[in-house]
């Protein structure tokens, strides 16, 4: 076998850390024998099994069986196969669901993903204060959601919130950002946006570092504007690292519950639940907790994180190849 | 991109009377501090609960992670590929079914409103983003280092303690600091295995404030705003491994 066919170093184009190029050795690596590697492992598996499969499976017990309160001290539950999945399926609530959560995350993480790499070329160029203005950028996203959400609530209340305000003040009509049907699913959207643009900033910033300057600087030097370069080098350049981006902004974005439920629990009426809500509220939003639907709507969540995360695997191996 | 931040800390500085004016002022020209009296004199216990469930978090995550992680970076032990798929899949899965689970199992165990029931529900957020960093960093120790350590007689655990722990003390750092602010700042386990009883954190108990108290805004504000004084000190005190643990843990395998 000649040196070029063996397989390409996996690490990708992070710099400092990238890990050495491995040696080939038949025997166990050079921390320790294959015992001892089980050793190590031994506690993230015992935690895996007890507290990851053991509640996922007492998950997928809940929606096969008719679960109540009342069941849950008892112990006994009728099993009812797929029963909680017709429900579910059937329920009114489910297409809006659907097409809020796709609503939601589709508006989110691509807006997310434009101002966050609209800022990312914006503090490439390094000025006096940058370091402290890109620090001061990353606050919304280190607060407590709860915070940042009831800030928003605050922000977009339909009497004092400052938005209207705003809006009064240069002759606008207000807006019943949370109570209207219209407005809620767009409140708790922007609310999102702002939120994710932090993280997005972070990662597209870091995959900047990574393009050379002399890029920039040959095409330059061969006449091309700005926009040029955005769109024929900074962009194609940046793919691997916006497709993963855009795959955790997805997947994130899919499991939010925190900011919907503080800004409208959902509401009014089911005009911005998604499917992750629709799962809280089932469960734990309402006087009498349902859990079967909402574990069997949990389970169809768990589905689309499974394809996120063959995605993400695919995506990364691809990246590696190239 | 900073005005809701900077809204916070106005409303909280407003006076109560002033809360409904018409247009809202844009600076706290008179500022009152009765907001924050009354955090100090309601949420301190909260704070505690949420300090404790931080720290409980972050000691589980380390303690669970950062052996799996060398394990994962230097042994090459038989599936590691699956294992990783496994905590890749793991990240993904949303909260709001952990916490079904973790409640039915709960209710059984008597474990519901306990604070160690909450750290350990907490610490799922946090331990497979951890190992998989843990496993990123590691794997860039020198094998020349711990061949060297391994030829002057000392054992696989004592090559852990004392040569790869003190080399990772930065990937430490990182998964302790997103450890603690994720379990600092988590509602959904925190409103479903904690939400009666005496210990109550932080998020929720601005939550229930929030909802008892939509004419006092300045002092939710004030209680948002202390309830993120960890998020601020740890931001001044750690940014370079805020984003390094971003990129660590998103980009990199």
């Amino acid at each position: 076998m000649s040196p070029s066919t063996v397989t390409a170093p996996s690490g990708t184009r992070t710099g400092a850390a990238a890990p050495p190029p491995r040696r080939r050795r038949r025997e166990a690596g050079p921390g320790g024998s294959r015992r001892a590697a089980l050793l190590f492992l031994l506690p993230l598996l015992v935690y895996l099994v007890a507290f990851y499969v053991y509640p996922l499976l007492r998950n997928v017990d809940l929606s096969l069986r008719d679960y109540t309160i009342r069941a849950f001290i008892t112990g006994t539950a009728d099993f009812v196969g797929l029963d909680n999945y017709r429900e579910i399926l059937a329920d009114r609530t489910f297409g809006q669901a659907v097409v809020n959560t796709a609503v939601f995350t589709g508006v989110s993480i691509v807006a997310q993903f434009a101002l966050g790499l609209a800022l990312a070329v914006f503090f490439r160029h390094s000025f006096p204060l940058s370091g402290v203005l890109r620090a001061l950028f990353l606050v919304p996203w280190l607060l407590p959601l709860i915070v940042s959400a009831s800030a928003w609530s605050w922000l977009l209340n339909s009497e004092n919130g400052v938005v209207n305000a705003a809006l009064a003040a240069v002759g606008l009509p207000t807006v019943n950002w949370l109570t209207s049907p219209g407005w809620a699913l767009v409140s708790v959207t922007l609310a999102n946006i702002w939120l994710g643009i932090p993280f997005n900033l972070v990662i597209l910033y870091s995959g900047l570092q990574n393009i050379s300057a002399d890029l920039y600087e040959a095409a330059s030097l061969d006449g091309a504007t700005g926009r040029q370069q955005f769109w024929r080098i900074t962009l194609p350049l940046l793919a691997p690292v916006s497709a993963i981006t855009l795959l955790l902004g997805l997947v994130y974005t899919l499991k939010v519950v925190d900011i919907i439920w503080i800004m409208t629990t959902g509401g009014p009426g089911s005009s911005s639940t998604t499917l992750a809500i629709w799962s809280y509220r089932e469960a734990f939003g309402t006087g009498q907790p349902d859990f079967s639907p909402a574990a069997a709507v949990g389970n169809l969540l768990i589905l689309v994180a499974l394809a996120g995360g063959l995605l993400y695997l695919w995506l990364q191996r691809r990246q590696a190849r190239s | 991109m900073l005005f809701p931040v900077y809204w916070i800390l106005n409303v909280s500085l407003t006076q109560t009377q002033d809360l409904r004016r018409t247009p809202p002022s844009l600076l706290p020209l008179a500022p009152t501090f009765e907001g924050y009296e009354a955090v100090l004199d309601q949420q301190l216990q909260a704070l505690g609960v949420s300090l404790l469930v931080g720290l409980g978090t972050v000691v589980l995550t380390v303690v669970v992670a950062a052996p799996a992680g060398w394990a994962l970076a230097k042994m090459r032990p038989r599936g590691a590929g699956a294992l990783s798929f496994a905590l890749l899949v793991a990240q993904m899965i949303p909260a709001v079914v952990m916490a079904m689970g973790f409640y039915s199992i709960y209710v059984r165990l008597g474990l519901l409103n306990e604070v160690w029931g909450l750290v350990v529900a907490d610490s799922t957020i946090a331990v497979p983003f951890a190992v998989l960093l843990f496993t990123a960093f590691m794997s860039g120790i020198p094998d020349e280092l711990l061949d060297a350590a391994r030829v002057d007689g000392a054992s696989t655990w004592r090559i852990f303690v004392a040569v790869v722990l003190p080399l990772s003390r930065n990937s430490v750092i990182t998964v302790s600091l997103f450890a603690f602010l994720w379990a600092w700042s988590d509602f959904v386990f925190a409103s479903t295995l904690n939400r009666q009883g005496d210990l109550v954190p932080i998020t929720l108990s601005l939550f229930a404030y929030i909802g008892n108290n939509t004419t006092q805004w300045n002092a939710v504000m004030a209680t948002a705003v202390v309830a993120s004084v960890p998020a601020a000190v740890l931001l001044v005190l750690a940014q370079r491994y805020v984003a390094a643990g971003v990129t660590a843990g998103a980009v990199k395998d």
